[in-house]
């Protein structure tokens, strides 16, 4: 029963804060949140799995007759078929986790009202369902890759590399986006025009070869172009060009990082700046 | 950025160690605060804390309405707290009570770090469970089951020890059965008791108690009771906000009673609870509402309900003989007085009033410095639930002419099986088999 001394000092409370709680507490509850979106979403319903495949699947059967037998572009690379998968199935981890959070914590307002809860929590853990979602599609892209006869090759291996600054740049948005929702209502409204600009902004539908001139370079400047091609490179098609061939002198590369950048630093500005008086503009 | 007075203490997973938590299972002997002679710790302090909320009269909601008004919004400033100070003592069960709007709230989220305080400074000594408020991080599609761990993690156990403690959990709630069942479909009064049973459950040495009133039947109550009644003989300390003024004699060592986000008093349980009550019943006719202002010609002094042995009650039992007094003092002349009385249950419908006169043969008014004594027998057919009573006073008979209203003068219980709808009719309804050719004839 006896409680450590240290514990019975009196100490500052903290005020209410984007991790305010703990580490333990944060990551605890981080992953609990989480796992348990993700189990209500694929195991909750009946045919939970095969709904949320549904989805990235028929898109994929809508494109792939689309850009194979209207546009004739799918002819031009190899495994085009695959490609057009595997990219909107990892687009569909950034649209998934940016578009969710955006009303994540507005929707979960009774936990941040009525308890001391760390803020981060609820963008994040949207992030990372949508990872989980991520990682039970692959098996199915992986799958396709197999049966359209990619050979595995030792680059799959380098998925996470890739994985990582997706995840960083969703994370940096889901936080940005949640924040200012509180206060802008219409903040969803505004970033599905931006996503979607994204979606034909990134070399995801057509390969990036068929692009060419200051068009490409604009492109290239989009921060996950990068990002999505060098997918590409190590996971489907190794003979495309590599990012530095398709770049055209350092500015275009120097933009996006700088957008890059410019994103992550405001998400988490942002976030902190709100979090304590998120409570009160709920 | 880590917060060190509520970091997560290194819990001893131990089911023993837990068990010995649970008060109303185990009877556990704590050392009596009082015979120890180290003088007392302090648990909470609280110097100088302000908040100001900036209520915009434009509200502006939208990224294209910020974008497109050019003009800055104007704010109106609400001083929900001022310069409060205030300390706790560790073991100390402390009542904060005050009507709606004096602050309380606004308190007990500053101590839960929910709301950031404006300025001042809150300290505290010990770990703080993180809820105001029962059932809060419930999820209606999660079952008992899963809600429990979530619910502890919040707390800050780890998720094994979250579990290791569901049947302690369950059983207090009575739940065990329901382990598997979705929260949407459990039932109030289930809700409730599963909710109190996780925040007893909790081994935070700080509680913040937001407006914990009679949940579930008689005997689940008399369980919360004897929580309560063992808490406060432990070390742990209470913070407790609530409006029924028994609970606050009953529970707290002190209390506190807020206006207008200061401290109005501050003391025994028992004379603050008499201060909060005497602030009810000064409320100026139409307050609020309307801009009378100053001492009412007629101000209740006192009102209670009783049993049918003349014991004043707060809890009132399903169907029990139920009598109601009131007194009330005259300042000035008031020419022909009618009082009125009605009570609100917990949706604000109100479900029955009453008017009173005073007794024909005498004169039919009052001086000042007299008081009139209200008292009699009310029908009991309240259906369990919370009810408000309202008051006014009237002068001539005339329901125009107001000379005291207060909206809300006495909190009570009532409690026992429930039923359906809001009021309970006598009924003498009898069923039998009859023929179809039979009942078609008459």
């Amino acid at each position: 029963m006896s409680a450590e001394p240290a514990s019975l000092e009196l100490r500052d409370v903290p005020g209410p804060s984007a991790l305010g709680g703990g580490r333990h507490r944060f990551f605890e509850l981080l992953w609990l949140m989480s796992v348990t979106e993700f189990k209500r979403t694929f195991f909750g319903t009946f045919l939970g799995y095969v709904w949320s495949l549904m989805r990235p699947l028929l898109l994929f059967a809508v494109l792939l007759l689309v850009f194979t037998q209207i546009f004739k572009i799918g002819s031009q690379v190899p495994h085009y078929e695959v490609q057009l998968l595997f990219n909107i199935v990892l687009f569909g981890l950034f649209q998934e986790a940016t578009g969710a959070a955006v009303s994540s914590v507005v929707s979960q307002e009774g936990i941040v009202r009525k308890t001391q809860f760390p803020r981060l929590v609820i963008p994040l853990s949207v992030v990372l369902t949508a990872l989980f979602t991520l990682g039970l599609n692959m098996i199915v892209v992986v799958a396709f890759m197999l049966a359209f006869g990619v050979t595995p090759m030792w680059t799959w291996l380098l998925f996470p590399v890739i994985l990582l600054p997706l995840l960083v740049l969703s994370a940096a948005l889901a936080m940005l986006l949640s924040a200012l929702n509180v206060r802008f209502r219409d903040v969803g409204i505004i970033w599905v025009v931006i996503a979607t600009a994204l979606n034909y902004g990134t070399p995801i539908i057509y390969p990036l070869e068929i692009v060419q001139g200051k068009l490409k370079q604009i492109l290239m400047a989009n921060p996950l172009t990068p990002i999505f091609h060098q997918a590409d490179i190590w996971m489907v098609n190794p003979q495309a060009e590599s990012v530095r061939e398709a770049v055209h002198g350092p500015l275009p590369i120097l933009i996006g990082a700088a957008v890059y950048l410019a994103v992550c630093v405001a998400g988490v500005w942002v976030f902190r700046r709100e979090a304590p008086r998120i409570a009160e503009q709920l | 950025m880590i917060a060190p007075a509520i970091a997560i203490a290194a819990t001893s997973s131990s089911v023993a160690g837990f068990f010995a938590r649970i008060a109303p299972l185990t009877p556990v002997i704590y050392l009596p605060l009082l015979t120890t002679h180290a003088p007392p710790q302090v648990a909470i302090e609280v110097s100088g804390v302000e908040k100001t909320f900036r209520i915009p009269t434009q509200r502006v909601d939208s990224l294209k309405e910020r974008l497109t008004t050019f003009s800055q919004p104007g704010y109106r400033e609400l001083h929900a707290l001022r310069d409060l100070s205030f300390e706790v003592e560790r073991g100390e069960f402390f009542g904060i009570v005050g009507r709606n709007g004096s602050g309380k709230s606004t308190l007990l989220k500053i101590l839960a770090s929910i709301y950031a305080a404006d300025a001042g400074r809150v300290r505290m000594a010990g770990r703080l469970a993180p809820f105001i408020e029962l059932g809060v991080g419930f999820n209606n599609e999660l079952t008992a089951r899963e809600n429990v761990e979530l619910n502890g993690v919040m707390m800050g156990l780890t998720r094994r020890d979250a579990r290791s403690r569901l049947g302690a959990v369950l059983e207090f709630a009575e739940l065990q059965e329901f382990v598997d069942l979705k929260l949407k479909n459990y039932s109030s009064g289930m809700l409730v008791r599963l909710a109190f049973s996780m925040m007893i459950q909790s081994d935070a040495e700080i509680l913040l108690i937001d407006e914990v009133l009679a949940v579930g039947d008689a005997s689940f109550q008399q369980k919360c009771a004897d929580v309560f009644n063992e808490i406060r003989d432990s070390p742990r300390t209470v913070v407790f906000v609530t409006h029924d003024m028994s609970a606050v004699e009953q529970y707290c060592h002190r209390a506190m009673l807020l206006h207008d986000g200061g401290v109005r008093a501050m003391g025994p349980a028992d004379e603050v609870a008499r201060s909060y009550l005497r602030l009810n019943f000064e409320q100026a006719p139409g307050e609020g509402e309307g801009d009378m202002g100053g001492m009412a010609d007629i101000t209740l002094v006192d009102v209670w309900l009783e049993d049918g042995d003349g014991e004043r009650i707060v809890n009132v039992e399903k169907e029990s003989e139920l009598r109601f007094g009131a007194v009330f003092e005259a300042h000035r002349h008031v020419e022909g007085p009618s009082f009125g009385f009605a009570f609100d249950n917990a949706d604000g419908v109100e479900v029955t009033g009453f008017g009173v006169s005073l007794a024909e043969g005498a004169p039919d008014a009052v001086e000042p410095g007299q008081r009139i004594r209200l008292g009699g027998e009310i029908e009991n057919r309240l259906e369990p639930g919370r009810y408000v009573t309202k008051c006014w006073v009237h002068r001539e008979h005339n329901l125009s002419n107001l000379v005291l209203h207060s909206p809300h003068v006495l909190d009570f219980v009532v409690y026992g099986k429930e039923g359906a709808g809001v009021v309970a009719l006598d009924h003498e309804i009898e069923a039998s088999v009859v023929d179809a050719a039979k009942v078609e004839g008459t």
